[in-house]
């Protein structure tokens, strides 16, 4: 017997999808500003990637911030300052949660509930289906806008070599406790954060270390003269240095803090810094200087008890951890809501605004060069803005509309970037922010 | 006003360090799910001012209260995010109380938290009024602070007559202002987040902050001033200390 469903009419209400930090900060958000909210997050506490209890976290027991705490946390709720400059995750969550009770959340959280489909009604409206955390009843409601919070670290990225391996491999989300690591040989696949941190944990632990990149990175460190690095990088963003004069500051601050990292066999960057996405890793030329890392190219494929290196070379780890990445996924929504392309690629205004429905935005989807949350809390303001300036004055609406659709791409969204799927997100913080800032203040009511 | 504040390249680069935080509080006996409150009080002022008389009588009726004295040395900056990182330790969405120059911290704490609502008690929101008024009421006690001397209080500027003169005296001796040059300004009054309910109490009669300065305060914020005529300026202190503190906790409570 089929579930018939519930059209519970929500009418003005506001549908959040996904309670991690960025649900969270939509939610406080629409709910300052007067708008009814029904999130729904599909485990049963908030917290999304930060709540290392949930299976789909992809935190590990030594996971770091690599952003420090003044660019990482909530512009209107701040981290305890005595909290060090780079908290632990286990004290991200506890912020979340934090968060959430200061704000009262949780009373408007429908917890192990998944959304299923939402689909637009034609009239600026939507249903939105859900159901029970594996399976259940159905239910259907009817809202007035969809936010997507539903997170962009979840759903592993899984490369695909050929031939077959006797060895375990696992992805990085997988990973969690460094005592896997220990007594082994290791091969870390992946030059991004993850990759490095693990290549470092495993330095610490494992017999054997390779780390396999596909091109040299600019490994900046996590102090520069005695202070958080992206403290010090925001000094030149404050002066407005024109990008060439900060891309030679950069590569001088690498080079005289880091070093030249090609004697060690790692190969060199093509790419200027700023082109792509900061890797940040104080640890990483200590080992290798220390032998305990040994950087090798690309994986071409398994076999057997070996593994294929892009230059020819075979090796023979018992473990191979791909720090691979993860991909984005809205299977709730129909691909044309997001304007996804073949890849999966949304196209968005901002990377939050769907391009042809005026009541559906995406928060937190983003790669900036500092933490997400502000971002997306400054995101989560605009969009309640604008959810509400559509409802009181729909043609002041509209004329902001036509504007933001002439903002210049380059403004918002980096541009010169190594063209991966992992740059698709790829944002500066400050030209970020400084576009959202331009569209709160053409919402503001002219007086 | 300043209108929303997304780029905040002083707390990105040279964020306020750490301080032991000076904080006194008293907790109903039962909780109801009231929002806290945290007393902020003002130039020279510390905890204790609050913890005469407001903080329990608050915690009397009902509402969790909290009071922090302001970091020695500590400029506004300081000032107001020991205020906001009061406030968000706190379990709930708090209401923020500022008195004096700590009406000045709580308006600019406003800023960069979403209160519950807030409170400006005499609140000295423009330097030089409140110079003006000082060089009026106490022109031998201030004069000399204009050139780096010291500022003396007097009782009469910050007390009504009511108040014993054994007790003013004794309230005169606790109070240390340390008066700053960056105060000596008129303030852009930044904007509040989350747009909480604003109340501006204070009395015609304060020798500090004069009644214009009150009603340009409460204007500012979309209102009239409550006024107790006969107090003076440290309303928490006086002999009718209850009536101002029962009218805030009654509009709290209307409020919410």
């Amino acid at each position: 017997m089929h579930d018939s469903p519930d059209l519970g009419d929500r009418r003005d209400a506001v549908c959040v999808v996904g309670a991690g930090a960025s649900g969270l900060t939509a939610v406080k958000n629409l709910r300052e500003l007067g708008f009814k909210v029904d999130c729904y997050e599909r485990e049963t506490a908030v917290g999304g990637a930060w709540n290392w209890r949930h299976d789909r976290s992809p935190v590990y027991a030594g996971a770091h911030l690599i952003s420090s705490r003044p660019l990482t946390e909530f512009p209107d709720f701040p981290m305890p300052d005595t909290w060090p400059d780079y908290p632990h995750h286990s004290q991200v969550l506890s912020y979340l949660e934090r968060y959430a009770a200061h704000f009262g959340l949780g009373e408007h959280i429908w917890f192990g509930t998944e959304v299923v489909s939402a689909v637009p009604t034609g009239d600026g409206g939507w249903e939105v289906t859900t159901q029970s955390t594996g399976g259940g009843s159905s239910r259907t409601s009817r809202y007035a806008a969809v936010i997507v919070a539903n997170g962009h670290n979840w759903d592993p990225r899984k490369p695909e070599l050929p031939g077959e391996f006797r060895g375990r491999v696992m992805h990085a989300a997988a990973y969690k406790d460094p005592a896997v690591l220990r007594g082994r040989k290791v091969l870390v696949v992946g030059g991004g954060n993850t990759g490095c941190d693990l290549a470092v944990e495993a330095a610490q632990q494992a017999t054997q270390v390779w780390h396999s990149t596909r091109r040299g990175y600019w490994y900046a460190p996590k102090y520069v003269l005695g202070r958080p690095a992206d403290q010090v990088n925001d000094r030149l963003l404050k002066w407005r240095l024109p990008l060439r004069l900060r891309q030679w500051l950069y590569r001088r601050t690498v080079r005289m803090t880091t070093g030249d990292l090609t004697r060690f066999g790692m190969p060199a960057p093509d790419h200027q810094p700023y082109e792509s996405h900061p890797i940040v890793n104080s640890q990483l030329s200590y080992y290798l200087g220390h032998g305990r890392i040994t950087p090798v190219p690309d994986v071409t494929a398994f076999d057997g008890p070996a593994v294929e290196l892009a230059d020819g070379r075979r090796i023979e780890p018992d473990l191979v951890i791909t720090a691979t990445g993860y991909r984005p996924r809205f299977e709730f929504l129909a691909p044309e809501l997001l304007d996804l392309d073949e890849h999966g690629r949304p196209d968005l205004h901002l990377h939050a605004f769907a391009r042809r429905n005026p009541t559906l935005v995406v928060i937190g989807l983003l790669q900036p060069d500092s933490g997400v949350f502000p971002l997306a809390h400054w995101q989560s303001v605009a969009a309640a803005r604008w959810l509400r300036l559509r409802q009181s004055d729909p043609a002041r609406a509209a004329a902001v509309q036509q504007k933001e659709s002439a903002r210049p791409l380059a403004t918002w969204s980096r541009r010169r970037v190594v063209k991966t799927e992992r740059h698709w997100f790829e944002v500066d913080h400050i030209d970020y922010l400084r576009s959202l800032e331009s569209l709160l203040n053409q919402m503001e009511p002219s007086s | 006003m300043t209108a929303f504040d997304l780029l905040r390249f002083e707390d990105w680069t040279d964020p306020v360090p750490a301080a032991e935080r000076e904080v006194a509080a008293l907790l109903p006996e039962d909780d109801e799910n009231r929002p806290p409150v945290l007393f902020v009080p003002g130039l020279g002022h510390g905890a204790w001012a609050f913890a005469e008389h407001w903080l329990p009588h608050a915690a009397g009726r009902g509402y969790p209260a909290h009071t922090l004295s302001p970091r020695p040395g500590g400029d506004l900056r300081a000032q107001v995010h020991d205020v906001v990182q009061t406030a968000a330790a706190l379990p709930r969405q708090a209401v923020l109380i500022g008195h004096g120059v700590g009406a000045l911290v709580v308006a600019h704490a406003l800023s960069r938290y979403p209160a519950r609502a807030a409170v400006l008690v005499a609140p000295v929101l423009d330097g030089w009024a409140a110079l003006g008024s000082a060089l009026r009421a106490n022109p031998a006690g201030a004069l000399p602070a204009l050139f780096g001397g010291r500022l003396r209080l007097s009782a009469r500027q910050l007390f009504g007559s009511a108040l014993p003169a054994e007790r003013a005296s004794e309230y005169l001796s606790r109070i240390a202002p340390e008066p700053r040059a960056e105060l000596i300004r008129r303030f852009a009054r930044p904007r509040p987040v989350g747009a909480p309910p604003v109340l501006v109490v204070g009395s015609p009669d304060d020798r500090v902050v004069a009644r214009k300065a009150l009603d340009r305060a409460a204007a500012a914020y979309g209102g009239a001033p409550l006024l107790f005529p006969g107090m003076g300026h440290d309303l928490m202190l006086e002999e009718s200390w209850a009536e101002p503190i029962d009218a805030i906790v009654d509009w709290l409570t209307k409020q919410l």
